[in-house]
């Protein structure tokens, strides 16, 4: 078996191969698969709503994956992009919200404004790995909660005592009619096109410049680095700045896209977390994040179609997904058995 | 004649990769048998399937005459093959008894017999003369030791047949004199030993015939006692082999290193060089010479910036280098081949290409507007790689992990002198390298030098200290104790000065420092 058609088959035998033993735990449990799985590829594909909510779904999740995958790639392990996140979506509501401007500087405002405050979220992590060398998982972890605490503090500070932000002023929103009308009035927004953007510009800081092979020196072997001149706190510290930009892009993406203000949250929002499973689909490839957020994204907002239309309750339908992406996942085992199937025959 | 082991005709295969060929190795009792080759020749590949390591795909195994099956390293000891191995394993915060017990504990009534074994450690190693304490932390003695305690370990199962991996590689002169008795002693007593190894002195000191593999092939058995290292090194590498490196008398310029009363505290605080003064000149060669943790790897640091200077100056071509960054330093024209390749030479999962642009990366003509032109890296990288001989699987874009030893040093070595550096430090390097490689990197070094840069070589090895060095400068407890020429000393006078011993009572110069 040559190697191209191994690489097509494995990702096409571990969805199949999920599918299927999604199948046999719906079937288990009582409910008909193919209901199921028919619910699930209408919440998906079913129509042009159903389409640009689906869209406007994986949006934030490449963000999230990229911010994942570009610690991941520098040597880092961000598992606090869930709470730079959070902080991201907060500085775009307020940013939406405070200020009346032309949309042309109001709306590229709202973005670096949560860029930055993911960023910043993400230099207390990256300030501490590089200059006490404290472990950036721990500091994360805690910071998620802590973003979690503050931006509902803020909330209610910015709302005067209320549950939410005010909606956005329509200067600092990427909803456009354009897509409502193709869409049937789906949320969808530009932020799709911006996260294609972002897939690029990680492609190009990390492919192609002198600040990316730096970056990536640095995560790969730090001592490597310091022989060969380089500033190793500055590139830690640089990396997760990089890292949170990303993250608190994909706030903005709830804050001026989806739901044009923030609410306070009871728990994470989870986004941040699933980027891990994201980043980790797509092999921490820019390209393949995209990929891992489009199944990810889908399979999350189709689910969601399940309990209605099929009956199959919740649990059930994250039970069926989570496989799904376990296949998808473990491709390296299923490659493995290819390549040891297509070796035995080689010898008879 | 009695064979306690017979190998006969091994071939192993990786994928497509044949790692041995048809080797036969015949092991008399009571021998010692050198296993030479160069790096990746197939030595370790060997060993292992008789350690029951990996399986081979055609071949026989006898000991003692009688043809076996050796599935795991189990069975190899049972069989009573034991291996000494080139990277000790063992557990630093335990005592030398509960290492070499490890994983054979004997019990009494559910808990360890410590007692018994250490007892019985102690016999073993006074029998053997080991000279080793059975109740020290591992963290407390020397690398000899430690080896001693290796050899003990498998002394202890039972093994009479010893395998050591390349043994003398992390030991000073001294250290190496003392396992060359312990290894005769072995013999005395009844034991075989297989020493795995690619340098010729030992081979010609220590053993009684030398088995010869090249490139996965068996290349014969020779008797050692006929044999000539140039005829051993001819075999092992295929061709004529120039120890003694040819090279002109050094014609020195202008200081272009000058290293003035320097103090450098290590990690803990504790100093390691202690007023330090060296200079190297334009066109010669400095070697330092010196046991292992007397100050080499802080005063290098201290150089190059990647360790804080406490007292003292360091200019570089007439320029204060005291305290710049590496990347200032660098810049001003220094380079340097790091003592520990993985740890700072290389980003081992770049590919090679991308390594040779380490320091230059910044630089035109490789980037522009902070973009990096990789075809111009590619098209450095293949210059270097064809000049300097690296042996890659893809070319630049070889992953540099995948390079053997002898190629990833020669990849660094083209990258450092490429920059064109006035002062190249050179740190052991050519440690764990064979005879191939050592002559092609001797010579790199002496070219510079012909170029008129200065160099300055700080290797464990007094071979290569007196075969590359115009001066040996002696460093000892963090300062130079003396300086001599190689042609007026010799490997006695130097093994001492390494000691501490100043030549002053042989009524030899002495200086402690030089100028």
């Amino acid at each position: 078996m040559n190697k191209r058609l191994i690489n097509i088959l494995v990702p096409l035998i571990s969805i199949v191969l999920g599918l299927i033993i999604g199948a046999i735990v719906m079937a288990a449990s009582g409910f008909n698969p193919i209901d199921g799985y028919a619910a699930l590829w209408n919440g998906i594909f079913m129509d042009s709503y159903t389409l640009g909510e689906t869209v406007r779904q994986i949006t934030p999740y490449v963000f999230s994956g990229l911010a994942v995958a570009f610690a991941f790639r520098t040597g880092l392990f961000n598992i606090g992009v869930e709470g730079q996140l959070i902080m991201g979506w907060l500085a775009a509501a307020y940013v939406g919200q405070a200020f009346e401007l032309p949309a042309i500087i109001h709306l590229p405002l709202a973005l670096i404004a949560a860029a930055v405050a993911g960023a910043l979220w993400a230099f207390i992590p990256g300030l501490l790995k590089a200059k006490l060398q404290v472990h950036e998982v721990i500091v994360t972890i805690m910071l998620n909660y802590t973003a979690l605490h503050v931006a509902n503090a803020l909330i209610d500070v910015i709302s005067g005592g209320g549950e939410r932000t005010e909606k956005i002023h329509a200067t600092a929103s990427l909803r456009s009619e354009f897509f409502q009308s193709i869409t049937d009035y789906s949320r969808l927004h530009w932020g799709f096109v911006l996260a294609l953007i972002a897939v690029m510009v990680m492609w190009f800081i990390l492919e192609k410049t002198t600040r990316g092979y730096e970056l990536k020196a640095v995560g790969f072997n730090k001592h490597a680095s310091q022989y060969a001149g380089m500033n190793v706190s500055k590139n830690i510290i640089l990396a997760m700045v990089i890292s949170g930009a990303f993250a608190g892009l994909g706030g903005a993406m709830e804050a001026l896209g989806t739901f044009e203000n923030m609410t306070k949250l009871h728990a994470s929002t989870g986004i941040g977390f699933d980027g891990i499973a994201v980043a980790l689909l797509g092999a921490n490839q820019p390209f393949g994040v995209l990929l891992g957020a489009i199944l990810f994204g889908s399979l999350k907002y189709g689910g969601l179609n399940m309990p209605s239309e099929a009956g199959v309750p919740t649990e059930i339908v994250s039970i069926v997904i989570a496989l799904i992406i376990f296949f998808v996942a473990s491709g390296y085992v299923i490659r493995l058995a290819l390549e040891r199937l297509s070796k035995r025959k080689e010898v008879k | 004649m009695e064979y306690v082991i017979e190998m006969l005709g091994i071939r192993k295969q990786f994928g497509d990769f044949v790692a041995n060929d048809n080797i036969t190795l015949q092991l008399k009792k009571g021998e010692i048998h050198a296993l030479l080759g160069e790096n990746g020749a197939g030595k370790s590949t060997l060993m292992n399937v008789l350690f029951g390591l990996y399986q081979p795909e055609a071949g026989t195994i006898k000991v003692h005459g009688k043809e076996v099956k050796i599935t795991d390293p189990n069975v190899a000891n049972k069989l009573g093959i034991g291996m000494v191995h080139q990277h000790f394993m063992l557990v630093e915060n335990f005592t030398v008894t509960e290492n070499i017990i490890l994983g054979a504990e004997p019990t009494k009534m559910a808990t360890i017999n410590i007692k018994d074994a250490s007892k019985k450690v102690q016999e073993l190693s006074e029998k053997y003369g080991l000279n080793v304490d059975a109740n020290a932390k591992i963290e407390d003695i020397s690398v000899g030791m430690q080896q001693r305690v290796e050899i003990l370990k498998t002394l202890y199962r039972g093994a009479d047949i010893l395998i050591f991996d390349e043994p003398t590689a992390s030991l000073t002169p001294q250290e190496i004199t003392e396992l060359i008795q312990i290894m005769k002693r072995l013999i005395e007593e009844g034991k075989s030993i297989i020493l795995i190894t690619h340098k010729l002195k030992e081979i010609m000191d220590v053993s009684d015939r030398v088995t010869v593999i090249r490139k996965g092939k068996g290349i014969g058995t020779v008797i050692t006692a006929e044999t000539n290292p140039n005829q051993l090194a001819e075999l092992m590498v295929g061709r004529q082999v120039v120890f003694k490196t040819e090279k002109k008398e050094a014609q020195p310029k202008d200081v272009v290193l000058q290293i003035d009363k320097l103090v450098v505290a290590d990690n803990r605080g504790i100093d390691k060089v202690k007023g330090l003064n060296l200079s190297v000149r334009a066109g010669e060669i400095v070697g330092i010479a010196g046991i292992d943790g007397n100050g080499q790897s802080e005063l290098i640091e201290a150089i190059t910036g990647l360790r804080k200077v406490k007292e003292g100056k360091i200019t570089l071509n007439g320029q204060d280098i005291t305290g710049l960054k590496t990347r200032k330093i660098t810049e001003s024209g220094l380079g340097h081949i790091p003592q520990d390749r993985h740890k700072h030479g290389l980003v081992l999962d770049f590919p090679i290409g991308h390594n040779i642009a380490l320091q230059t990366y910044y630089q035109a003509p490789i980037s522009k507007n902070g973009v990096i032109n990789y075809k111009k890296v590619s098209e450095i990288a293949r210059k270097i790689i064809e000049e300097y001989d690296v042996r890659t699987g893809h070319g630049e874009s070889s992953i540099a992990r995948s390079l053997s030893g002898g190629n990833q040093q020669k990849a660094i070595i083209g990258r450092e002198i490429n920059r064109n550096p006035d002062l190249l430090i050179a740190a052991l390097p050519t440690r764990g390298l064979d005879v191939g490689a050592i002559e092609f990197i001797h010579k790199r070094l002496i070219e510079q030098r012909d170029k008129g840069k200065a160099v300055l070589l700080i290797s464990f090895e007094l071979d290569e200290v007196m075969n590359v060095s115009d001066r040996i400068a002696v460093i000892y407890d963090g300062s130079i104790i003396d300086t001599v020429f190689p042609n007026e000393t010799n490997e006695q006078e130097l093994g001492l000065l390494m000691a501490g011993q100043s030549l002053q009572e042989n009524g030899n110069k002495v200086g402690g420092e030089n100028e």
